[in-house]
């Protein structure tokens, strides 16, 4: 998801005060930042929020790409508002994160150090306008699915914070699919390029939701703690079963030919993407991922003089004042 | 020199005649840019009418352990509520 293969800890705590977390959890209580928690369910959670946050941010990268390009005044507006709203919820998260006792300059520096991730599917380019459609339909309708049920999840900031972000992203989502509708509607060569673009997004969107149950061995304590709602298949599955009938709808086709609908399970039959390559991605090989991190890096560094100069300004208005007095 | 923004916790007033209510916190150098930040980042479909910024460091809280000492004591007072009292029907609506 835009939160993949976080590994969750271990705690060494003391097991009576574990029991009574593990209970308020159950009973459905929500944790806040200055109740005791596992030294594990921090560390799982600020790596989880950080590397969302991160997602975030990095994600406004292959959608800025288009901003100067987009076809009309109109389209333009909207990617901008979207691309704002995407650097909103990082700023949410981010300060999520925080409230777990680690600084924003510190997680913007593991980011750029490699030593925190974001989500696999930033480091695919965006080559037409019509990806800009693909991504918010794919790419956010994938996010959806994932942040709909962490809502609920136990710790209170990144609760609040999911319902903020899950009330912008359906607009995320429907701006995307109306530029696919668009396309799809157009000229044969439009159609090909929403085609092409459905062709090259479709397995990547899959990989976000991360690697199968039988390989994903930090699901159980996190879904204990609530820090993960369902399992990678679970919401792999929804997202298939819910985006073929739109693609159907566009006039598209799944670029895989063992989609069926599957009377038994009551869902679609898929294929599953190729693991291989989402583990070169996360690694680090992917299409995008230096192009991505040195556009962070850059922004970062450029940016240091703004950030300095206007700490400077503060310091000397608040002397100004002092000396008014 | 690089030290980062200190933090803010931002409050809106959804509505006129509404309290302002806790929405969020954000980094920014000072007060104004508090405000305009928090103009950006939590009102960008008109969710206020009014924004107040506190220094995050300005807020004392109560701790989490006291909460059974802090609150045990009007739990205990069930009188301060109306439907403790049985009022006649015959009476009317109070």
């Amino acid at each position: 998801m835009y939160a993949q293969m976080v590994k969750s800890e271990a705690s060494n705590d003391d097991p009576h005060l574990l029991a009574a977390f593990q209970a308020r959890i159950d009973a459905g209580e929500k944790i806040e930042p200055k109740e005791w928690m596992p030294e594990g369910y921090r560390k799982t959670l600020i790596r989880q929020i950080g590397q969302h946050a991160h997602s975030e941010i990095v994600g406004q990268l292959p959608e800025g790409n288009w901003i100067t390009r987009a076809p009309t005044l109109e389209r333009k507006a909207i990617l901008l508002a979207k691309v704002q709203d995407e650097a909103g919820h990082g700023l949410y998260l981010y300060c999520a994160a925080e409230t777990l006792g680690i600084s924003r300059d510190e997680m913007t520096e593991a980011l750029l150090s490699g030593k925190m991730k974001y989500s696999s599917i930033f480091n695919y380019p965006t080559l037409t306008w019509a990806d800009m459609g693909a991504v918010g339909w794919l790419v956010d309708g994938a996010a959806i699915m994932n942040q709909v049920p962490l809502q609920r999840t136990s710790f209170g900031p990144y609760a609040r914070a999911m319902v903020r972000i899950c009330k912008e992203e359906s607009f995320h989502q429907r701006q995307g699919y109306d530029i696919m509708m668009k396309m799809a509607q157009g000229t044969p060569a439009q159609k090909a390029m929403a085609q092409d673009a459905l062709n090259r997004f479709w397995y990547p969107s899959l990989m976000m939701f991360g690697p199968s149950d039988k390989d994903s061995v930090h699901s159980a304590q996190s879904m204990a703690w609530k820090i993960k709602m369902n399992t990678n298949d679970e919401l792999r599955q929804k997202f298939v079963d819910q985006t073929v009938p739109q693609a159907e709808y566009l006039g598209l086709t799944i670029p895989d030919p063992a989609v069926k609908w599957n009377e038994e399970k009551g869902g679609y039959d898929f294929s599953e993407p190729d693991w291989a390559e989402f583990f070169e991605v996360i690694k680090g090989n992917g299409p995008c991922n230096a192009e991505r991190i040195e556009a962070r890096q850059k922004a970062w560094d450029d940016g240091a003089w703004f950030r300095d100069g206007l700490m400077a300004h503060a310091a000397k208005q608040r002397a100004a004042k002092v000396a008014a007095e | 020199m690089s030290s980062e923004w200190p933090l803010w916790e931002i409050f809106i007033r959804g509505q006129h005649g509404l309290n302002h209510r806790h929405v969020g916190s954000l980094h920014a150098p000072d007060a104004e840019m508090a405000v305009k930040h928090a103009r950006d980042v939590y009102t960008r479909r008109n969710e206020g009418v009014s924004i107040w910024v506190v220094p995050s460091n300005a807020i004392t809280a109560s701790s989490p352990s006291d909460k059974g000492p802090l609150f045990e004591p009007s739990n205990a007072k069930v009188y301060r509520h109306p439907t403790f009292f049985d009022i006649p029907d015959e009476v009317g609506k109070m």
